[in-house]
């Protein structure tokens, strides 16, 4: 295994450096980038304003003044809250973030781990961060946590149904559920004998991508599925005792995970890290595959954003009543109609 | 309360109820919940207690008083002109508009009367406050329920508002412009044209609301059937301006019985709308807005030229008697009671403000909804905690 | 703008006209006479402003029976406002002024009791307001109130707005109300003493800083720069 086709073979814990790395610049750099781009600079353009400018030139550096400032802050807890659990919280969440990333590759080579079943991981390690949004509202001691915490839970299981459903249909074109043969199979893949931009799955399973958006929007609990973090009604829910290291921790969580999902979706509907015209298997792929696929990410994320910054907050059983009375049946007639269709074709 | 208004209530509690049916059979046990005093969603500090049942509200009690200033005591020991300074800090987002009824009723107790020049000026200034309050509420109750945008639009707009209240009074907030017997400046070269282009971009601003607000699904299932006050319960709690205009009552103060305003001389529409929700408050106060550019559209084509202030003493003192005066102000009805003994100071004002009203019928309109619908129809309420305290 | 001066002034004597052919208020009158027949003894005064306003006085006993009537019979069911007034003299005040306020040999510090419109028996009077929306027309009403810590009955059964100027009146001037559902104070501290609106309850920042008081009249445009400096060497 390799994550370039490097002409020295590296020891095991080389090779470990190496991708804790990488994982961590896959993890910190759509963070950043979409902090900076999109929540720095394109909400303030949309709502009229500037936005940072004094750090840097254009403000390029407000991030680390941000994060300078959370690093300087002392490390409060509640008095009454449940200290291991309260302090676990964050690193659960950024666990889920950094297995998410696993699963992606960016070239043919340029991967982290190639399992067969990556679609059922990347799905799997997504929920727990559930689990850690829990504790964060449960070990705050606060009622505004705790209520934030239980929307949290209700509302991101609510969505890993329509999240799992939407990824099947494209799992039954391509016949796989390995990652890096969903991606080649929309690289070779022919639309009615036509293979000049190969086949992206966005084409065929466009009902499929819409309800993976909305359900990644709703699993990053931005606007307007933002209820576990409303804060003209709980504060901001299960982080509102949160401070210093421990919310940027969340912080980082939240718009690394943003970046992630974007980057699947672009994966699973968009081609990855192909661009048509070029040979799939070509070694180039493994040097501009990690760009084309940030491009992509960006203009996933870019969709996510927007939505941010447009639309109000659903309540939860109207949020509830989304998933459960539309989404879900929407995927699963999705589900059966690429079934009959991969049969018929 | 009637038995007919508690016979509504009932219902619609039952209505409320029966989709959160699960939750009364497992009888869990409630958890009280501190909304406020520094809480994001009450710009300002209002506390509300509420009782929760899961996430449904068994009953809500506000706690004023945080920010009570004692402006009936003090209106006791100021000057009638003096007055004016204190009022103006009782709605600070439309202030112009709380000095008119306090000057009318001095005026109808002096029986004087402001020259028509005057009167225009006054409507003009008094449109253009209810224009700065009501924008920033388009923006503000979409922010409320989640939407960070329009807020920042409101602003945006509202400042081009304020700068021309500014070159008038001199003062963006508070003008303290309004006299007995007229007003205390003529209008700066140019005005009338820089205003109106003002109204343009107002006009704008409702149409990008519209779009971006009223016409979004999202805000539409999260303000429609919410907080649903019928007309005659709206009545006995005293609620008025836009609030009771949505719950269908036809009528509006600048077209009914209003004193000292030119409002009459105007075409314009009182706006009502049926449902008495979430939406129908925010819809009529959108129209509002309109009607306001509109008038004050007009004002400025037609304003009379003359005197701006009528003959009074230098040192004013009413002659005793006994005024009510009440306005059709931003918020809703603001009226002043004074009572003049014939002295330099008010014996006793009396401060009919509309929001203390508007949010008074809180318990009863919170009762059974969920905590996300509480935020949306306090917002929609649409109160200013100077207001309230007074 | 000579033409829309001319049209103004045609229309404020257009409107001025009607008004003083009308000395008489039928509307108005017509009230009165209806409630005068539905109260009975309880009706004590009332006074008529003539197309402007309407002020009508009950007794104490009378005072929840005359909401009822005008809810139901007059259709009054807005709820405007409710309060009180204490018609005592207060004893703080004038001599705190400061001392430019003695130069106006008229201002005579008051001993005796004196009241408004619709007259008065008593130290302390209910006020309140009731609206018709739909005819436009309101009414102020007035009850004398026995004692020193009065009592009366609460009108929240017939206008449940009433409940917060109830509570509201209660804290700032003692009068109590019965069968009221949440008699707590409202604005004050539970613990705080005293009935603010009360003319014998002292202004503190009154008290320890007069106000400058007609030191601060604004001078009318264009009048007096010689008084001004006056002034200025008064002080």
């Amino acid at each position: 295994m390799t994550v370039f086709n490097l002409a020295i073979e590296l020891a095991y814990w080389q090779q470990t450096v190496i991708r804790s790395i990488l994982g961590l610049v896959a993890v910190l750099l759509p963070a950043g980038t979409l902090v900076y781009l999109y929540l720095f600079k394109m909400m303030s353009f949309m709502q009229s304003r500037l936005g940072p400018m004094e750090a840097g030139p254009y403000g390029s550096l407000q991030l680390l003044a941000e994060v300078g400032k959370f690093l300087q802050k002392e490390d409060l807890f509640p008095r009454a809250a449940d200290r291991v659990v309260f302090k676990a919280a964050p690193f659960v969440v950024l666990a889920s973030t950094f297995l998410l990333v696993l699963v992606l590759p960016a070239g043919p080579d340029a991967w982290f781990i190639n399992i067969d079943t990556g679609v059922f991981l990347a799905l799997a390690v997504s929920s727990i961060s559930v689990i850690g949004i829990l504790m964060a509202g449960w070990g705050s001691a606060s009622k505004y946590s705790l209520i934030g915490g239980l929307r949290a839970a209700g509302q991101l299981v609510a969505y890993e149904l329509p999240l799992v459903l939407a990824v099947m249909g494209v799992v039954i074109q391509a016949g796989t559920l390995n990652v890096q043969e969903i991606v080649l199979a929309q690289a070779n893949g022919e639309i009615f004998g036509w293979g000049g931009i190969g086949n992206p799955f966005i084409i065929t399973q466009f009902l499929g991508f819409m309800i993976f958006l909305v359900a990644i929007q709703a699993e990053l609990t931005q606007p307007p599925f933002d209820m576990p973090v409303a804060e003209s009604e709980i504060v901001t829910g299960y982080l509102t005792e949160y401070t210093g290291m421990r919310f940027l921790l969340f912080f980082i969580g939240e718009f690394a995970t943003a970046g992630i999902f974007s980057a699947l979706a672009a994966t699973f509907f968009l081609g990855g890290w192909y661009i048509p015209g070029l040979d799939p298997t070509s070694n180039l792929f493994n040097l501009i595959g990690p760009l084309v696929l940030v491009g992509k990410m960006l203009l996933v994320s870019f969709l996510i954003f927007w939505f941010r910054f447009t639309y109000p907050r659903f309540r939860e059983d109207q949020l509830q009543q989304l998933a459960w009375k539309v989404l879900v049946p929407l995927s699963l007639v999705n589900i059966v109609a690429t079934g009959v269709l991969k049969v018929v074709f | 309360m009637s038995n007919e208004a508690s016979a509504q209530q009932l219902s619609y509690i039952e209505n409320q109820a029966s989709d959160a049916r699960v939750n009364i059979e497992l009888e869990t046990e409630g958890m009280t919940l501190n909304l406020g005093p520094q809480h994001p969603a009450t710009h300002g500090t209002l506390r509300i207690i509420v009782r929760l049942d899961g996430e449904q509200v068994v009953s809500a009690e506000p706690v004023m008083g945080y920010m009570h200033r004692g402006y009936e005591k003090l209106t006791e020991v100021r000057t009638y002109p003096q007055v004016t300074t204190l009022v103006n800090r009782i709605d600070w987002l439309g202030s112009f508009a709380n000095e008119v009824p306090f000057i009318l009723a001095a005026e109808r107790l002096m029986e004087v009367e402001a020259p028509a020049r005057a009167q225009w000026i006054r409507t003009a200034l008094f449109e253009l406050s209810r224009i700065a309050n009501v924008v920033l509420f388009l923006g503000d109750m979409a922010v409320q329920l989640g939407a960070t945008t329009p807020v920042f639009y409101a602003f945006r707009d509202r400042e081009f508002v304020l700068n021309q209240i500014e070159s008038v009074t001199g003062g963006r907030f508070h003008p303290n412009f309004d006299r007995i017997g007229g007003i205390k400046d003529d209008l700066p070269k140019g005005w009338i044209q820089e205003t109106k282009d003002v109204l343009v971009r107002i006009n704008s601003f409702c149409e990008e609301m519209e779009d971006l607000v009223v016409g979004n699904e999202i805000f539409q299932t999260r303000t429609r059937g919410i907080g649903i006050i019928p007309a005659d319960t709206g009545l006995a709690y005293g609620l008025s301006g836009a609030n009771i205009r949505s719950s269908g009552v036809d009528w509006d103060l600048r077209r009914d019985g209003g004193v000292g305003l030119i409002h009459d001389q105007l075409d314009w529409k009182v706006w009502t709308h049926p449902d008495g929700d979430s939406f129908a408050r925010y819809w009529v106060r959108l129209q509002e807005v309109r009607e306001s550019c509109k008038m004050v559209g007009q004002i400025l084509d037609g304003i009379p030229s003359g005197p701006i202030m009528a003959k009074v003493p230098r040192i004013i003192k009413v002659p005793p008697g006994e005024a009510y005066v009440e306005t059709e102000n931003p918020l809703g009805i603001m009226g002043y009671y004074v009572i003049s003994k014939g002295d330099l100071v008010p014996y006793r004002v009396k401060i009919r403000s509309a929001s203390f009203n508007n949010v008074s019928i809180t318990p009863w309109v919170l009762k059974g909804v969920y905590v996300p619908d509480v935020i949306s129809i306090l917002a929609s309420l649409y109160f200013i905690l100077g207001d309230i305290d007074r | 703008m000579s033409s829309p001066d001319t049209n103004a002034e045609e229309i404020v004597e257009e409107s001025i006209e009607p008004q003083e052919e009308l000395v008489t208020d039928e509307k108005r009158e017509a009230f009165i006479g209806s409630i005068t027949q539905d109260l009975g003894s309880g009706f004590v005064d009332s006074h008529i402003d003539p197309e402007t306003d309407v002020w009508v006085r009950v007794t104490q006993e009378a005072w929840l029976e005359t909401a009822k009537i005008l809810f139901e019979k007059h259709g009054m069911n807005f709820f405007s406002f409710l309060s009180a007034i204490d018609w005592k003299p207060s004893p703080f005040g004038r001599e705190m002024d400061s001392a430019i306020d003695d130069l106006d040999d008229e201002v005579i510090v008051e001993t005796e009791m004196e009241w408004g419109i619709a007259g008065g028996e008593k130290r302390f009077q209910l006020l309140a307001r009731v609206h018709n929306p739909s005819t436009h027309m309101g009414v102020n009403l007035k009850a004398d109130l026995e004692g020193d810590f009065p009592e009366v009955d609460t009108w929240t059964p017939v206008y449940p707005g009433a409940n917060w100027h109830e509570r509201e009146v209660k804290e700032m001037f003692g009068i109590s109300f019965k069968n009221h559902p949440n008699m707590v104070n409202l604005y004050l501290p539970t613990e705080f003493e005293g009935h603010p609106l009360r003319k014998d309850f002292p202004l503190l920042s009154r008290r320890a800083k007069p106000w400058p008081g007609i030191v601060d009249v604004e001078l009318m445009p264009g009048e007096g720069d010689d008084e001004a400096e006056e002034l200025g060497e008064e002080t």
